[in-house]
């Protein structure tokens, strides 16, 4: 073209040049240095951080709601030690509206504030970057603010205990129309309002977090990091993300259909002439199967969403301690991939008993036995993988051990109720409540527990005391099964959940002393955690200082200084071959690097040696 | 002392199999297992919890114990030989992903029969009665005299649900306010009741006895407390029964104020029952 176009551009182009220089300004110190540095920070290792600690802190409270359920359901209507004197109407008994807030709030907890923000949020945020390559995430004030839009989430969610009625008591399913009429339960009221607008903000996190993983995967990979080398991680949280971005929309949109039908009249999820402890409902025309449909087709998605992220994590740490290759790594990722797109396809599981077309539930029954498909060819790549290894038992990996062995009991589990005429008999009993909190704690929180004891080094610079690590996974995994394995025969007689008092039916009256059990196990393994809390703070500051690799890893984040500083990467790291090249024959060292470059000398020897 | 930790760990993961069959094996001893079925069709249900038990308990011992197995005999400090540096086997991952796919689609057709006779092939037949749930108890409706539901000779009645035995049984379930699961855990029966829609749930009884009814389904503060007891009793007796009730209620109503008077009749059966 001419020259004058060509000069067109260039002035064009002049004004930015100061504008990027902005970057390198002088820091301004004190408050607002520390207010961008460590508050509101833009770095993803500081916003993963921050998710860290905040789901921490809510894993403590959720385990606490969690005791006071159990102690209801093992000494009903007996005093509750210490917490009694708080919050309790009469004496220190609980009331049966408490229990009934108590455990919605526990699930609530768990799942919205807990298990989804520390899988996609914490390690989502801290690891992507780091292990593809980047320097930060696509989008940082996006990310940001995805950590800032929990905020409202926790007051909404906090403030909603004092409210009056209490926090929201219909379920963590809030089926109406228990939900939608305020005139329910005592915390139909303001407490499920504000548990909707917490859910929102949850989902307005979710979504933003999501967007931004999608687009640093796709287009942030360093040079040579195609996407079939990609660690097991990152697969899990790219398709964690799709799978947010498709199903989120429904259940914001769900909430906001509850949210009119409870403050503004609408009637989605209402009948014609719903009466509720004699009230009127003011509108009505809809059908509280909808609720159902719209809930589940987010929160089926979401069981996987509050898994798949531990399953790339443990398969990562697996391979690191048993020196060896994954298994079967394409198979790993097309299972990820088959569990999310039948994930889509599985949700009326849920709602074999709601009333809806029996019909319909064959459907629902065909997929989710298919279903069970890709989680038995992982299950089966996790072993082929220690299979010939030389396993280093380290607390990561018998948490992450812990992890594959506990699936597998969750996994099975499923398999009954997805039978569903057996799903008749078991269906919102105990054994429904063994099988998630096998698949949730049992499984992504000892997943969880993996890969803070592996990437402690990574974010602290420091590594976790090995010892107290073990007499914490020891315990905590003696204690998890004497709560949870037990609720499965519990199951098999047909005890209800969510009942503060079961032991008035002739059918469950023997039950009591096998619920204390479960009761003294569960408090040992939150009073376990109090070893793990002393050992993440002591080691944070007095912990052994560790190098850039000190698990002698494969992938990008290993070759950052730990903890990375501002940008990640002192170098441009260049990817020359997959994630699990360990033990290669040839190889004097028993891992070769991701970025370690091919040597020519050494491949020559190998053929040699052939 | 490596080798010594190696071999701890492996073992308390092999205690995941053995305590895991151990509690199935030794609950039954203890009654925690499923309760007293009196119920035609809860023997194919049974049988089918059976069946997945045993394939999946010989799964669960499979995968458990090669774990264990891999764990003992992998354990570094064993000084093994050379790493298995393999990336994985086409052929392996073909037979894992066959043999399970046919399994489970064993078992999906092998079930829908059962599925079908509890929830979809509904006798022919007029309610036997109408079941409403409502905080926190179970309103229920018997047809009078005409046989017809709905009618000013209804029996209404609270908690206290009669049947007869080796008879089809056809129950209208309905919801007055909130989701509620009418569960009966000695007929293998559980249907959630569904405000604004009815819901046809059937079964025949075989034996005689008084059980329970559990509300499965969170229906409020009250949910624990929403109990009511089934008996099954032959069909005189029953027509006896039957005949008892209707004169009660005739005795404390006229006839022509029966229909209007139901919430007090109710509540009147409530009083009585307690």
């Amino acid at each position: 073209m001419s020259t004058a176009d060509s000069t067109a551009t260039s002035v064009q182009h002049a004004p930015h040049a100061p504008e990027t220089g902005h970057h390198q300004a002088a820091p301004q110190g004190g408050l607002s240095t520390f207010l961008s540095t460590y508050v509101f920070s833009k770095d993803h290792k500081v916003i993963g951080l921050q998710f860290l600690f905040s789901t921490l802190l809510w894993f403590l409270v959720g385990g606490l709601l969690a005791l006071a359920v159990r102690w209801q359901v093992a000494w009903p209507w007996s005093d509750v030690p210490v917490l009694g004197k708080l919050f309790a109407q009469q004496g220190g008994q609980m009331a049966p509206e408490f229990y009934t807030m108590l455990f919605t709030m526990h699930a609530t907890v768990m799942i919205f504030l807990v298990i989804i923000p520390v899988l996609a949020g914490a390690f989502g945020n801290f690891l992507i970057p780091l292990m593809i390559g980047a320097d930060d995430m696509a989008f940082p004030t996006l990310n940001m603010l995805s950590y800032w839009f929990m905020w409202p989430a926790f007051i909404a969610f906090s403030a909603s205990f004092f409210v009056e009625g209490g926090a929201a008591s219909s379920g963590w399913t809030s089926y109406p129309t228990l939900s939608t009429n305020v005139n329910s339960s005592p915390g139909s009221g303001w407490g499920q309002t504000l548990w909707l607008v917490g859910l929102t903000f949850v989902g307005v996190s979710s979504m933003l977090g999501s967007v931004n993983y999608m687009t640093t995967i796709i287009l942030m990979r360093a040079p040579g990091m195609t996407m079939f080398r990609l660690p097991m991680t990152i697969w899990a949280m790219f398709i964690t993300a799709v799978l947010q971005a498709f199903a989120l929309p429904v259940l914001t949109a769900a909430g906001f259909m509850q949210l009119f039908d409870r403050t503004l009249g609408t009637g989605f999820f209402t009948p014609e002439g719903n009466i509720v402890n004699n009230a009127v409902a003011t509108a009505g025309g809809g059908q509280p199967l909808l609720w159902q449909h719209l809930f589940w087709f987010y929160s089926h998605p979401a069981v996987y969403i509050m898994i798949l992220p531990a399953m790339g994590m443990v398969s990562d740490i697996l391979t690191c301690f048993a020196r060896k290759p994954l298994f079967g790594y394409r198979p790993m990722v097309y299972s990820v991939a088959g569990i999310a797109g039948l994930g889509f396809i599985v949700w009326g599981h849920h709602m074999f008993m709601s009333g809806m077309n029996p019909a319909l539930g064959v459907t629902f029954m065909v997929s989710t036995m298919m279903i069970a498909l890709p989680s038995a060819v992982k299950t089966f790549n996790w072993l082929g993988t220690i299979w010939g290894g030389k396993i280093q038992f380290t607390t990561s990996m018998l948490f992450a051990l812990s992890f594959v062995s506990m699936f597998i009991i969750g996994g099975l589990s499923g398999i009954f109720m997805a039978a569903t005429p057996v799903d008749i008999f078991i269906h919102d009993t105990y054994f429904i409540v063994a099988h998630f909190h096998y698949v949730l704690f049992a499984g992504t929180a000892m997943g969880v527990w993996a890969a803070i004891y592996f990437w402690f080094p990574k974010m602290f610079g420091r590594t976790m005391n090995e010892f107290w690590g073990k007499v914490h996974f020891f315990l905590t995994f003696i204690f998890l099964n004497g709560t949870f394995f037990t609720m499965h025969i519990l199951g098999a007689v047909g005890f209800p959940r969510r009942l503060a008092d079961a032991y008035h039916y002739e059918t469950f009256h023997h039950l009591q002393p096998l619920n204390a059990f479960m009761t003294y196990c569960a408090i040992g393994m939150v009073a376990t955690q109090i070893i793990f809390a002393v050992n993440f703070f002591w080691s944070m500051f007095f912990g052994p200082v560790a190098g850039r690799n000190p698990w002698n890893a494969n992938t990008l984040e290993w070759t950052a200084p730990s903890p990375p500083g501002h940008g990640n990467f002192d170098y441009q790291p260049v990817v020359y071959r997959g994630p699990y090249e360990y033990s290669v024959p040839g190889v004097e060292q028993d891992h070769l690097m991701q970025t370690d470059p091919p040597n020519p000398e050494a491949a020559a020897a190998a053929a040699a040696a052939h | 002392m490596k080798r010594l930790s190696g071999l701890f760990w492996s073992i308390l993961f092999l205690l995941v199999p053995v305590l895991g069959v151990a509690t199935f094996a030794v609950a039954p001893a203890y009654d925690i297992w499923l309760p007293k079925d009196v119920s035609e069709h809860g023997a194919a249900v049974d049988g089918l919890f059976y069946f997945i038990l045993g394939l999946t308990g010989v799964v669960f011992i499979a995968t458990e114990v090669v774990l264990f197995w891999f764990l003992w005999k992998y354990d570094e400090s064993k000084g093994n030989g050379p790493v298995k540096y393999v990336h994985g086997s086409h052929t392996l991952e073909v037979v894992w992903t066959i043999i399970p796919a046919a399994v489970l689609l064993f078992i999906s057709i092998y079930q829908m029969n059962t599925w079908a006779d509890v929830k979809m092939r509904r006798p022919d037949m007029a309610p036997t009665v109408e079941v409403i749930g409502r905080q926190f108890e179970w309103r229920l409706r018997y047809p009078g005299r005409d046989g017809m539901l709905g009618t000013p000779d209804d029996l209404h009645l609270v908690n206290d649900l009669h049947l007869p035995i080796d008879e089809d049984i056809l129950v209208q379930l309905k919801s007055m306010d909130v989701l509620h699961s009418f569960f009966l855990p000695n007929v293998r029966i559980k249907q959630d009741a569904v405000p604004g829609m009815k819901i046809p749930v059937w079964f025949k009884a075989r034996e005689e006895g008084v059980f329970d009814i559990v509300c499965a389904e969170l229906c409020g503060w009250g949910h624990y407390k929403m109990k009511g007891r089934v008996t099954f009793e032959s069909r005189e007796a029953f027509d006896r029964w039957l005949e008892r009730k209707y004169a009660e209620q005739e005795a404390t109503q006229p006839e022509s104020t029966a229909a209007v008077a139901v919430g007090q009749s109710a509540d009147k059966e409530l009083l009585a029952s307690r």
